[in-house]
C-alpha cells in the first residue's frame, strides 16, 4: 500500500533521533579541539629525522646524507646537501636537510628505503600556518628528534628498529673481530624495516 | 483587536494576561487612538513572536535534523563575547549577524527592482496570514467573516514572490526553479482548498474562529471533537499537510530550491539580508500553513483532555503548532524529493481526486448527523471505507509498477 | 528564455529551435562547481522544459598527469600515486597496481599477503558501496540523513585502514611481494566485530530508504542501461551487473586467492538506477560474507615475500597488465618495462572514466533531477576519471 514505505523511513528516523540521546554507537561526533582521539601507533603524516643523543639530536643525526630518500621521494620535496669538509671531502652528514611540507604527500616511502633508520614519521598534524611560502618548509634544525621521541610514538616499531640496529652492530663487531675480509656489505642487504613489525597499538573504536 | 465570541470574564487570569497587559499600555488614550494602537499592539506582538520562533525554529529544525542524523547540530554559538555555550542556542544570533554583515550582490544582468521587491513581497505576504489565525481563547488578530478565503488569498501569493525571485535573478537556475515553483502553485493550491473545504462545510463557517467554536465538546466524555478524529477529517488532514508541505516548498517537495540539481533555485543569485528575508519569510510561511492546520483540523487552542482547561488556551495553541512544526521537519529529515513531473502527478491524480471523494464523505457526515447511538458504528466504518477505499485504489495506480524488487544470484 | 536581452555568453548561449510551436532550447552548464557533480566535472545539458535532449560530460578539470608521473618515477614511487586515483579505494588501486608490478617481476606473494589483501579490498568494498548509497541518496534530495548514516559507518572503517596503514585514505599499502604492515591480531579483532556489525547497518539503512516510494518514484525505469550498450561501451562493475551480465573479475580472473571463498553475484534486470543502488546493496552483503571467511581462515606465515626487493628495483623487460575488480569496476595497470627503474609505459585503465562515457546514453528524455542521480548512480571519482 502506498505510504508504508514512508512510514518504515520514518520509523527509522525517530528511533535515530531517539537513539542519538542515549546510545554512544549512534553518536559517534567528537568534539575536535576539546576532545581527542587517540592517534593509531601507525599513524603517520611528516617525515622527521633521528638523532641518537637525546640532548642533542642535531648533533648525532643518523643521517649520513645518501640522497636515497631525495631520489626515491615521489613528491620530491626533500633537499638534501652533504657537508663537506675544507678540502671538499664528504663528511657522511647533511649540511643541509630541507623538507617542504606543502609537498610532502605522507607516503612513508623515505621511511621505507632509509638504509639507516635516520628519518621517521612524526604524528603533528596540527602545523596550519598563515606563510604559505616558507612556513611550511622545515630545516634539518626543525626536523631533528630524539630517539626518546621517536619511542613514544611508534613503541613497538622503535623497539624493533633498536633491535635490528642492535644486531646489526654485534653482527659488525663480531665480523670485524673475526677480521673477515668483506665484512660491511650485509646490513646494506638485509631491508632495514624488519619485515614484520608494528601491530597497532589503538584498534579502532 | 475585535473583541472574540467567548465572554472575555469568564476566562481565567492567566487566559485574559495577554489583554490585560494591552490595556495596561494603552487605557490611557482617547477612545479613536486606542484602537489603532491596540491594532499596533497586535501587529507588534505577532511579528515579535513569530520572528523569534523563527530564530528559534532554524535552531531547532537543524538540531533536530542533526540529532536524526546522529549529529550533536549547532553547539558552539552562546551567549556572544562570553563563554557560555548553552548548547548552541546563540545560533540564530549568530546566523543573523552574518547574514547581516555579507555582502549583497545583485548579478549585472538582473532586474534590480525586481531583485529587490521578490524577498520583501515574500515576506510581507507571509506576515498578511497570520491575522487571521485564533491565537487563543481571546486572541484573534482580526476577526474576519471569511477569514479562511482571506488566509489563501495572501498565502497564495508568495509563490508569485518565488517567481519574481527566479525571474529577476537571470540565471538559468533561478528560472527554472521558478518555472517549478509556478507549476507547484497551481498543482497545490488546488487540494489544499480542497482539503479545507470539508471542514467549512461541517462547521458552516468561513471564520477561523468560527471552525474552532466547531470542534468543541467532547464525545464519550474525553475524546475531543477535533475534525482530525472523524474519518473525513483525517483524510482531510493529510491531504492539508501534503499540500501545505508543497506550498511551503518543504522537503519532499522542495523542488524549487533543489540544492542538488540546481544549486539553490531560486535562492542562487541572493545573498546577505536578502537571503535572510527569504527564509524568514519561508519560515514564517510554514508556522502560518501550520498553524492553519492547528486550528482546522486540531481544535485550534482547544485543550486536548478536559481537566486541562485551566492551562491558558494560547499555550495549547503553541505547543500544538510546535508539535506540527516538529512532524515538517522530522519528514524533511526522511524522505527524497520527488521529480517534478511526480509531484503535479501526485496532485492531480492522487490529492485531488481523494479530496473531491472526501468532500463527499464530509458531506454524507454532515447529512448522517441525527443518527443515534445505535447507527455510530455504521457511520464510523462507512466513512472510514470511503476513505480508505480510494485511498488504496488510487494509490495503487500512483504507484502502479514500482515496487522493491528481488534480485537473483549468479 | 531569458527574462532580458542576452548578451551572448560563450558555452551558455540560448538557441532557437526550428519548431515555432516548441519554444527555446536551454543549455545548462552544470558544473565544473556544482552541489552533485561530485567533484569538478561539467555536464552541458541542453533542456527542453525540463527535459535533457543533449548533454555533453566535459571533464579534466583535475588532471594531474598521472600516467607521465608513473613513467617518470620509480616502481615504487607510483604507489602512492595511486591512492590518489580513486581516493576512496586507495587499498584496491594499490591492489591493482601490485599485481601488474608482480606480473611484470615474476614476484611470489605470501598466502598471508593474499589473504589480507582480500580482507583490505571486500573492506574497501563496503567502503565505496556505503559511500555510494549515501551520496545517491543525497543527490536524490534526502537531507542528508542517509548520507550521515553512510559515512558513521565509513569511518569506522577507515579508523580500521588508519590503525593499519597509518592514514585514512591515502593507504599506500601494499608493496610489490606482499604488504607494508602485518595486521595484529587486536586488529583483526576490530575488523570481526565491524562486520559482525554490518549487517545491522545495512538492514536499518534497507528499512530506512529502499522501499521508499519516492525514492522508487525516482529511481525505478530512470536512466536504463541495456546490456548490450554496457557491454560495447566497456562498462564493469557493479553497473554492468545491474544491467544483467554476469561478469565479475573476482570470478573471471580468480586473481588472488578469491576462488577460495564462494560468494554470489547479484545481477540486475533492469538496467536502471534503481538497479545499479540495489545491486551494490546486496554485493555488500556477499562481501561481509568473503570477509567471514577470510577472518576464519587467515593463515600465519611473512606478510611480504622476504626476497622482494624495495630499493633498486628494476623488472626485466617486458609488458605486463594487472586488473582487478575495484568497487566501481575493472581498475587495470598496464606496464612497460625496458629494464631501468622506472616503467617504459604506465597506463591505467580507470572504471569510472569508461563507465561515465554512456551518461549522455542515460541521461537522454530524462529530467534534470534525474541527470543528476543517474551521474550518481555510475559511481565516478573525478579523481580517477581525470588522473
Amino acid at each position: 500500500m502506498l505510504g508504508t514505505g514512508l512510514l518504515h523511513g520514518l520509523k527509522v528516523t525517530a528511533r535515530n533521533l531517539v537513539g542519538s540521546f542515549h546510545d554512544p554507537a549512534r553518536m559517534v561526533t567528537t568534539q575536535y579541539p576539546e576532545e581527542r582521539t587517540r592517534l593509531p601507533e601507525n599513524y603517520r603524516n611528516f617525515p622527521f629525522l633521528l638523532g641518537d643523543d637525546p640532548a642533542d639530536p642535531l648533533g648525532t643525526l643518523r643521517c649520513v646524507a645518501c640522497q636515497i630518500c631525495e631520489k626515491e621521494c615521489p613528491p620530491q620535496c626533500i633537499y638534501i646537501v652533504m657537508e663537506r669538509d675544507e678540502k671538499g671531502k664528504a663528511q657522511k652528514r647533511p649540511k643541509v636537510f630541507d623538507i617542504d611540507l606543502s609537498v610532502c604527500m605522507s607516503c612513508q616511502i623515505c621511511v621505507e628505503v632509509c638504509p639507516f633508520d635516520a628519518i621517521k614519521m612524526d604524528q603533528e598534524f596540527e602545523i596550519a600556518t598563515a606563510d604559505r611560502f616558507t612556513g611550511l618548509l622545515r630545516h634539518k634544525e626543525d626536523l631533528a628528534r630524539s630517539n626518546a621521541y621517536y619511542h613514544q610514538l611508534h613503541p613497538t616499531e622503535a623497539a624493533a628498529v633498536d633491535a635490528a640496529l642492535a644486531e646489526q652492530k654485534a653482527r659488525q663487531a663480531a665480523a670485524k673481530a673475526a677480521k673477515a675480509p668483506a665484512p660491511a656489505a650485509a646490513p646494506l642487504a638485509t631491508p632495514a624495516v624488519p619485515p614484520t613489525p608494528l601491530p597497532p597499538a589503538a584498534p579502532a573504536p | 483587536m475585535n473583541p472574540p465570541a467567548a465572554d472575555p470574564l469568564s476566562a481565567g487570569l492567566l487566559e485574559r494576561l495577554p489583554l490585560l497587559a494591552r490595556d495596561a499600555l494603552t487605557s490611557g488614550l482617547p477612545e479613536p487612538w486606542r484602537w489603532v494602537s491596540n491594532s499596533l499592539l497586535a501587529i507588534l506582538a505577532i511579528i515579535v513572536v513569530f520572528s523569534s520562533l523563527f530564530a528559534l525554529l532554524t535552531l531547532a529544525e537543524r538540531k533536530v535534523l542533526a540529532r536524526v542524523q546522529n549529529r550533536p547540530g549547532p553547539n558552539r554559538a552562546g551567549l556572544p563575547l562570553t563563554r557560555f555555550r548553552l548548547g548552541g542556542l546563540g545560533q540564530p544570533l549568530a546566523d543573523g549577524i552574518k547574514m547581516l554583515t555579507k555582502e549583497d550582490i545583485v548579478p549585472r544582468g538582473a532586474d534590480p527592482v525586481l531583485h529587490f521587491l521578490a524577498p520583501v513581497v515574500l515576506l510581507a505576504l507571509s506576515l498578511l496570514t497570520f491575522a487571521v489565525l485564533p491565537y487563543g481563547r481571546l486572541l484573534v488578530p482580526v476577526e474576519l467573516e471569511a477569514g479562511v478565503l482571506y488566509f489563501f488569498a495572501a498565502g497564495a501569493a508568495t509563490e508569485l514572490a518565488l517567481f519574481m525571485a527566479g525571474w529577476a535573478s537571470r540565471n538559468k537556475y533561478s528560472l527554472l526553479a521558478a518555472m517549478r515553483a509556478l507549476a507547484q502553485l497551481i498543482s497545490y493550491e488546488l487540494p489544499l482548498l480542497l482539503a479545507v473545504v470539508p471542514v467549512v462545510l461541517l462547521a458552516g463557517s468561513l471564520s477561523t474562529s468560527g471552525i474552532v467554536a466547531a470542534q468543541a465538546g467532547w464525545d464519550l466524555g474525553f475524546l475531543p471533537r477535533w475534525f482530525v478524529l472523524t474519518p473525513w477529517g483525517f483524510a482531510s488532514f493529510l491531504i492539508f499537510l501534503t499540500a501545505a508541505l508543497a506550498e511551503s516548498n518543504r522537503s519532499p517537495f522542495d523542488l524549487p530550491e533543489a540544492e542538488s540539481e540546481l544549486i539553490a533555485g531560486h535562492l542562487t543569485e541572493y545573498s546577505g539580508f536578502k537571503y535572510a528575508l527569504f527564509f524568514m519569510a519561508e519560515y514564517l510561511g510554514m508556522t502560518a500553513l501550520a498553524g492553519l492546520g492547528v486550528t482546522l483540523f486540531l481544535g485550534g487552542w482547544r485543550e486536548p483532555l478536559p481537566f486541562l482547561e485551566f492551562v491558558p488556551s494560547y499555550a495549547w495553541f503553541g505547543l500544538k503548532l510546535l508539535a506540527l512544526l516538529f512532524v515538517f521537519i522530522w519528514i524533511r529529515a526522511t524522505f527524497p524529493r520527488l521529480r517534478i513531473d511526480q509531484l503535479t502527478r501526485l496532485a492531480w491524480k492522487f490529492l485531488v481526486p481523494l479530496a473531491l471523494l472526501n468532500l463527499g464523505t464530509a458531506a454524507l457526515w454532515a447529512l448522517t448527523a441525527g443518527w443515534g447511538p445505535a447507527l455510530q458504528p455504521l457511520r464510523w466504518l462507512g466513512a472510514t471505507a470511503l476513505v480508505a477505499g480510494p485511498f488504496v485504489l488510487l494509490g495503487r495506480g500512483l504507484t502502479a509498477g514500482l515496487r522493491p524488487r528481488t534480485y537473483r544470484f549468479a | 528564455m531569458n527574462p532580458a536581452a542576452p548578451p551572448s555568453r560563450a558555452g551558455a548561449s540560448v538557441r532557437a529551435v526550428q519548431d515555432p510551436f516548441h519554444g527555446d532550447l536551454l543549455e545548462v552548464s552544470m558544473g565544473p562547481h556544482h552541489p552533485s557533480t561530485h567533484g569538478v566535472f561539467r555536464m552541458i545539458a541542453t533542456l527542453d522544459g525540463e527535459r535533457i535532449v543533449r548533454l555533453k560530460p566535459v571533464f579534466g578539470y583535475l588532471h594531474r598527469n598521472h600516467e607521465k608521473l608513473g613513467e617518470s618515477t620509480s616502481y615504487l614511487a607510483s604507489m602512492p600515486y595511486t591512492d590518489r586515483l580513486d581516493y576512496l579505494n586507495s587499498m584496491t588501486n594499490n591492489w591493482a597496481y601490485a599485481l601488474a608490478v608482480e606480473k611484470l617481476a615474476g614476484q611470489a606473494v605470501p598466502e598471508r599477503a593474499e589473504h589480507v589483501r582480500i580482507l583490505l579490498a571486500e573492506l574497501t568494498r563496503l567502503l565505496n558501496h556505503t559511500c555510494l548509497a549515501g551520496f545517491l541518496l543525497q543527490d536524490t534530495g534526502c537531507s542528508g540523513t542517509p548520507l550521515m548514516y553512510a559515512f558513521r559507518e565509513r569511518e569506522a572503517i577507515l579508523d580500521l585502514f588508519e590503525a593499519l596503514s597509518g592514514s585514512r585514505m591515502m593507504c599506500n599499502f601494499q608493496r610489490f611481494g606482499g604488504c607494508r604492515v602485518d595486521p595484529s591480531p587486536a586488529w583483526m579483532e576490530a575488523v570481526s566485530a565491524l562486520v559482525g556489525r554490518y549487517d545491522r547497518f545495512l538492514d536499518e539503512y534497507e528499512e530506512l530508504i529502499t522501499g521508499n516510494e519516492i525514492l522508487l518514484a525516482r529511481t525505478q525505469g530512470v536512466g536504463v542501461l541495456p546490456a548490450a550498450l554496457a557491454i560495447n561501451a566497456g562498462i564493469t562493475g557493479p553497473m554492468l551487473r545491474a544491467s544483467g551480465v554476469n561478469h565479475d573479475l573476482r570470478r573471471v580472473d580468480g586473481y588472488g586467492l578469491y576462488p577460495r571463498f564462494p560468494f554470489r553475484i547479484p545481477l540486475g534486470d533492469h538496467g536502471d538506477t534503481y538497479d545499479r543502488y540495489m545491486v551494490r546493496m546486496l554485493e555488500m552483503r556477499e562481501s561481509l560474507g568473503i570477509l567471514r571467511a577470510v577472518l576464519r581462515d587467515l593463515p600465519g606465515g611473512p606478510i611480504i615475500d622476504p626476497k622482494a626487493k624495495l630499493r633498486g628495483f628494476r623488472p626485466k623487460p617486458g609488458e605486463a597488465y594487472g586488473r582487478i575488480e575495484g568497487p566501481k569496476g575493472e581498475i587495470g595497470f598496464y606496464l612497460v618495462s625496458d629494464g631501468g627503474p622506472n616503467p617504459y609505459r604506465y597506463r591505467v585503465r580507470p572504471p569510472s572514466l569508461i563507465n561515465l562515457t554512456v551518461l549522455e546514453d542515460l541521461c537522454l528524455g530524462h529530467t534534470v533531477a534525474d541527470a543528476v542521480i543517474i551521474l550518481g548512480s555510475i559511481d565516478i571519482v573525478l579523481g580517477e576519471v581525470d588522473r
